[in-house]
């Protein structure tokens, strides 16, 4: 198989997804948990918009980018702000230290 | 092919840097980073509208964001101890990439198909106008709901402790 863009977009993709992944697996962090779902949405738009080039209809892949682009943003919104809660009420953003917390 | 191979190798490194990072702020400068290269890339691959909106909205409102929500949360390092053991954060990792490149890998040899002659603007306004009166319904409710998450609470507090004192004995 020879190597064109579309297999170097497809490993940076595969490499954003794993990424975000790992972060999700490892951190405990609720903001820092948020920066790994960013990592995880950038490799989801990336696809979005190189599939759309490669099944030959650029523009419905690039319109769903946007569309993810939004909701992404729109769920950075609210997870932050929901951070920013648990630490006003809890003291902390562990996120071991808030699953002990009962009621 | 080469500066596409420099600028998604660059976008990589900010975003194993992002999660690597013990600070916060530090984290999402390096998101900011990773956001504005892939911004980039995009638009080497021929969709230049989409880079500019995600240059706008990930690399410059989301890392205002995190910004303001670091400095009202405050910085906060928690511990190396992972949710899960770290050799199996790895495996998993390792397990997913091969599986995603083992599904979407044969795919890209038959690319290179025509393009269609489907203007974005068209694609986005008409074609997909669900979509954007979603996204115009999406972007309200998340408005209101970050702005009922993050008012100030000590009057509903207030209101519901007198409630709880006149019910007492």
């Amino acid at each position: 198989m020879s190597v064109n863009i579309w297999t170097i977009v497809m490993v940076a993709v595969f490499g954003l997804v794993a990424i975000g992944l790992y972060g999700l697996l490892i951190i405990r962090n609720l903001i820092k948990v948020v920066v790994a779902l960013q990592i995880f949405a950038k490799g989801t738009i990336l696809v979005m918009v190189a599939a759309g080039a490669m099944s030959g209809k650029p523009a419905v892949g690039q319109s769903l980018a946007i569309t993810v682009l939004v909701a992404d943003t729109v769920v950075t919104v609210m997870a932050l702000a929901l951070a920013i809660q648990v630490r006003r009420w809890s003291g902390t953003l562990d996120t071991r230290e808030i699953s002990k917390l009962r009621r | 092919m080469w500066i596409q191979i420099l600028v998604l190798g660059s976008t990589l490194v900010c975003a194993l840097m992002a999660i690597r990072a013990s600070r916060l702020l530090v984290s999402a400068l390096w998101l900011a980073g990773c956001s504005a290269f892939l911004a980039l890339s995009i638009a080497l691959l021929g969709a230049p509208e989409v880079g500019v909106v995600e240059l706008s909205v990930g690399a410059g409102l989301v890392t205002i964001l995190f910004v303001f929500a670091i400095s009202v949360a405050g910085e906060e390092t928690v511990g190396v101890k992972s949710v899960v053991p770290r050799p199996l954060a790895w495996i998993l990792m390792a397990v997913f990439a091969v599986l995603l490149a083992w599904l979407a890998l044969p795919g890209l040899v038959a690319s290179a198909l025509p393009r269609d002659a489907l203007p974005f603007l068209r694609a986005l306004w008409v074609e997909r106008s669900l979509d954007t009166v979603l996204q115009v319904a999406l972007i309200f409710s998340g408005v209101l709901g970050s702005l009922g998450l993050l008012a100030d609470r000590r009057e509903v507090g207030r209101a519901s402790r007198k409630a709880g004192e006149g019910a007492a004995p």
